[in-house]
């Protein structure tokens, strides 16, 4: 019987120890955003520009732009995307009922991919005067479109009668997938020298280009769906048992699946947009919450926020100096640390209790 | 008083429930048996509402299609046959999920008094996966209890919908879930199970109703549906009611012998 084994020693209530893990996490957030302020390349010191500021003094033009330019933004976008992946993650992982689910498993992020990469190769063709008024928004907002449309599109294949199959979703997803790469391949094919390196660049995930804009472009979007999904942990617990258990339990099972489709389209679609593809964050995050604190969806989306954004600065900050004064992808760090993490888990959970 | 009639239900191209009239009253435990493929868990999700149905079903004369779902689940708690849960949930983490509806506050005691009530004290901190098949149906027993806690609570009587709550059990807990069930009836609340065990059925229901082929081929008491002919004729083999040693309760015994 199961009380032989390890795992079946009785656990405590686990709701205290993940109010507890709210707090610190909060505090491991503040924290790395203070060593994401304060460590660049450039050697500009947070802590000269604070005592200048704290004894009156002016700051100077470098200190202004490399802090208030530079580092701010990609603070805020590394805490907005970390947030916004690592909860679309939960959110998936909750809707398909299966701990391996991932926004890119349902053609999100590869929807958005392709418009990404449509705006890189494309925009050459365009004239001028249209790129010069778009500017640089031109790959954000067709990565964003094209996240959407594949989002949609999936909806409109999977749902029949108002009810969405969760199996054809899947397997949908996959197909919109696969041609959403093969439509990109021959784009790629297409591509420049130069159009290729932003296109690679763009591929592996980067806070690099962090500016307000992006900030202002994925800000609202990105804090409305989180916002938005920590209403859901009720239904998504319920949901753990089967659409018609949930739906006995009275939960709005459409209501909730709506709600979990355009939460993640919006936090995928944003995050995508300005990053690029940052694999990993989505699956992992949720993973360790889930070993550390367990899958109660009620305090696991808003310690997958805090978690996510303070892993994916963690990784920012290590893309920045590991080869400085030059700076890795940070998709490359978070495959380099998430991949082992993922695998570790699955080998140390094999055999016993599902994910 | 829960009403269903006229109930067709299509499963792909076939009907497989043919316009079944079906009435269970508070206060009792109704049963709905048959054989294998008869319609008695189609009828039982009907009167869940989880399949689409021709006809109409009304719990406490509501029509159930235009109740919302919480005002269902604040009336009515469902125990499937077969249930899967995704992740690694504590077994008191998925009784508590019977506490969604909130119609009973936030009563912290509740999943653990249900715990003990289905023979699973001081089970609420281990993974509900590592349980048995037998213990996992009991701890849902206990969400179900959970959800409608008190029997009859300002909006009515409340009910209980199993679908084979006992199959996965041993004799000592089967008789020990269904004194729970009877109890909730004559607490004023109503139960409709579908049983596959007709001898557990004849000693605890009230009503039975025996499906044959999506249709309702008798219904009422047990002494009354329990006669050699009608379940000989219904499971398609020869069985002999019997009265029991002691009570009231009739039994059945399979007849192998030849016909005669």
């Amino acid at each position: 019987m199961a009380a032989d084994t390890a795992l079946a020693a009785p656990i405590a209530d686990r709701r205290p120890r993940a109010r507890r893990a709210t707090v610190g996490l909060a505090v491991f957030l503040a924290a790395v955003s203070v060593a994401s302020l304060a460590i660049g390349a450039s050697g500009t010191s947070l802590w000269g520009a604070l005592s200048t500021l704290a004894t009156g003094g002016e700051l100077s033009q470098m200190e202004r732009v490399v802090l208030w330019d530079i580092r701010l933004p990609r603070l805020a976008l590394g805490i907005l995307v970390g947030a916004a992946l690592a909860v679309s993650g939960a959110v998936m992982q909750g809707l398909f009922r299966n701990p391996l689910a991932d926004p890119g498993l349902v053609g999100v992020s590869a929807g958005a991919g392709l418009g990404a990469i449509t705006a890189i190769v494309l925009g050459g063709l365009l004239p001028a005067a249209m790129v010069a008024s778009v500017g640089n928004w031109s790959v954000p907002v067709a990565a964003f479109l094209g996240g959407w449309a594949s989002v949609i599109l999936l909806y409109r294949v999977s749902t029949r009668r108002g009810r969405t199959s969760v199996a054809t979703m899947l397997l949908a997803g996959i197909a919109l997938g696969a041609l959403a790469g093969a439509v990109s391949g021959i784009l790629v094919y297409m591509a420049d020298d130069r159009q290729l390196r932003d296109l690679t660049f763009w591929g592996l995930g980067s806070l690099a280009g962090a500016n307000w804009a992006k900030v202002w472009v994925a800000g609202p979007m990105i804090l409305a769906a989180v916002g938005a999904s920590l209403l859901l942990g009720r239904g998504l617990n319920g949901l753990a048992m089967g659409e018609a258990t949930a739906h006995h339990l009275g939960i709005d099972v459409q209501r909730l699946k709506n709600g979990a489709i355009l939460t993640v389209a919006a936090a995928t679609g944003a995050a995508v947009a300005v990053s690029g593809g940052i694999g990993f964050v989505g699956i992992v995050v949720p993973h360790l919450l889930r070993l550390a604190t367990g899958p109660d969806h009620t305090h696991l989306l808003l310690n997958c926020a805090l978690l996510g954004a303070a892993l994916l600065l963690l990784a920012d900050v290590i893309a920045r100096v590991i080869i400085a004064p030059a700076e890795l992808p940070i998709g490359i760090v978070t495959a380099v640390l998430g991949a082992p993490v993922f695998l570790w888990i699955l080998l140390r959970r094999r055999g016993m209790v599902d994910l | 008083m829960i009403a269903a009639r006229g109930i067709r239900v299509r499963l792909g191209r076939k009907e497989v429930l043919h316009g079944v009239d079906f009435a269970a009253r508070p206060g009792e435990v109704t049963a709905i048996v048959g054989p294998n493929g008869s319609g008695k868990t189609t009828l039982m999700r009907a009167l869940t509402g989880e399949v689409d149905y021709e006809g109409t079903v009304e719990i406490g004369g509501q029509d159930i299609r235009a109740a919302k779902g919480w005002e269902l689940a604040a009336r009515r708690a469902v125990l499937p046959q077969a249930t899967t849960l995704a992740f690694p949930f504590t077994v008191v983490e998925v009784v508590r999920m019977g506490l969604m509806t909130g119609a009973h506050g936030d009563d912290a005691t509740l999943p653990s008094r249900a715990l003990a009530e289905v023979g699973l004290a001081g089970y609420e901190g281990r993974f509900f996966q590592e349980l048995s098949g037998g213990e996992q149906s009991r701890a849902h027993l206990a969400r179900v209890l959970v959800q409608v806690w008190q029997p009859v609570d300002e909006g009515g009587p409340r009910w209980l919908l199993l679908d084979e709550p006992v199959s996965s059990l041993d004799i000592a807990h089967q008789l020990e879930v269904m004194e729970i069930v009877a109890d909730y009836a004559r607490r004023g609340g109503g139960v409709v199970a579908v049983m596959h065990d007709l001898n557990l059925t004849a000693l605890h229901a009230d009503r039975i109703a025996v499906m044959q082929a999506g249709r309702l081929r008798a219904f009422g008491p047990p002494a009354e549906v329990m006669t050699d002919a009608i379940l000989s004729d219904v499971y398609g083999c020869r069985l002999r009611v019997s009265a029991a040693p002691e009570g009231p309760a009739p039994f059945v015994l399979p007849h192998c012998a030849a016909p005669g």
